[in-house]
């Protein structure tokens, strides 16, 4: 292995220039370091102006998502030397406005999670003398993959569908209405289902599937989407033959 | 939810980017993506062949005859080489992709992914069987 990797770092200053440019830093290459480390060695000993997100380090915050060699990827979790020789190319999440280098905005987002409610909805709240909401093992199993999301936006930037259309509520947001809809504590499905059938919702995706594949927790957005589509599809069949029913 | 497309509030010193015309020749996956999205002509092309194929059979022996023969022309037969192996390409790929959407659930375990995309090569093959069967006795 060689000692040293070229990092290709897109840079955005807006005060300097209109649109973004490419930096090559020379690093050392050391094959414990994952992308974040060579990007703190770049801004702790190279050049303080260098901007990304990150905290964890340990793949939980969600905070670190970045195009690595055009895919998008925690880089905590992305070793060096799973690109060597090099030069590695990290440039911000597509999709999303850059505020600057590699930091990109999320307002989008956050506006789109609030609209699906991603919290129990119950139609009566039980008295506390009756106790907690009970859940089985199997209950709790049918939704826990889609709680994994930790909202760090790489199914958003794989997705060619938000780019295109970005009003799209899109994949992670869809993936944790889906999540709550599964719970069994919860009766928010159908005031959910009213903005999913909408023309932002479930039915703009085309299940390109890319946010699956890029997904560094398993949650599996595109099975969710396809699987909402389905009991989305079941809901309006039966509000057809029993318009009588109460759902 | 509004129709607005900008993310938040106009920001002029942000930098928006525009998705390209040839976004899907960027990356495999889109582009397989989006090869799969054309097989849905060939399915229609397929069907509209069904259909004419019936009305030529409605209308009579001669009729049925000038369709045979124009099936054989050089035109149809690249034709519908090219629409069955687009059909081909449509029907396995959406088999491989249906457990994504549905989860069946039996005796408390998620049924695997395999044997949900057995069973539909399994009624694939039943019913083509069944055709050929149908088709081949008389």
């Amino acid at each position: 292995m060689p000692s040293t990797v070229a990092l290709s770092v897109a840079r955005y200053r807006p005060e300097q220039e209109s649109e973004p440019t490419f930096q090559t830093y020379e690093i050392p290459f050391r094959k414990d370091w994952v992308v974040l480390d060579a990007l703190n060695y770049v801004k702790d000993t190279m050049d303080g102006s260098l901007s990304y997100r990150w905290s964890c380090r340990m793949g939980v915050c969600g905070s670190c998502g970045m195009k690595v060699n055009g895919t998008p990827k925690l880089t905590c979790a992305t070793f060096l030397s799973e690109h060597m020789p090099g030069p590695i190319r990290i440039e911000p999440l597509d999709n999303f406005p850059v505020v600057r280098d590699l930091v990109v905005d999320l307002t989008d987002f956050v506006r789109k999670l609030k609209q699906v409610k991603p919290w129990i909805v119950r139609k009566e709240e039980k008295p506390l003398a009756e106790g907690e909401y009970l859940q089985t093992p199997a209950e709790l199993d049918a939704y826990k993959q889609f709680s994994m999301c930790i909202n760090c936006m790489l199914c958003y930037s794989a997705c060619p569908i938000y780019g295109l259309e970005p009003s799209f509520i899109g994949p992670a947001a869809i993936a944790l209405a889906q999540r709550y809809n599964l719970d069994s504590r919860d009766q928010g499905a159908s005031e959910r289902l009213k903005l999913m059938s909408e023309d932002d919702g479930i039915w703009q995706c085309t299940f390109v599937g890319e946010c699956t594949e890029v997904c560094p927790k398993h949650v599996d957005p595109a099975g969710a989407i396809q699987q909402y589509k389905l009991s989305g599809a079941t809901q309006w069949v039966k509000s057809l033959l029993l318009p009588w029913g109460n759902r | 939810m509004s129709a607005d497309p900008h993310y938040t509030l106009y920001h002029p010193r942000w930098y928006r980017r525009r998705m390209s015309v040839w976004w899907w020749l960027h990356n495999r996956a889109y582009a397989f993506f989006v090869l799969r999205e054309i097989t849905s002509v060939f399915v229609a092309f397929t069907a509209l062949l069904y259909l004419w194929q019936i009305r030529a059979l409605i209308q009579g022996p001669q009729a049925y005859e000038r369709f045979l023969a124009r099936l054989k022309t050089p035109l149809f037969l690249t034709l519908d080489t090219v629409a069955f192996l687009f059909v081909l390409f449509h029907a396995i790929t959406w088999f491989n992709l249906t457990p994504k959407a549905m989860v069946v659930r039996m005796g408390g375990t998620r049924v695997p992914d395999w044997a949900i995309i057995g069973v539909n090569y399994a009624a694939w093959i039943v019913l083509s069987g069944a055709v050929a069967f149908a088709l081949l006795r008389g």
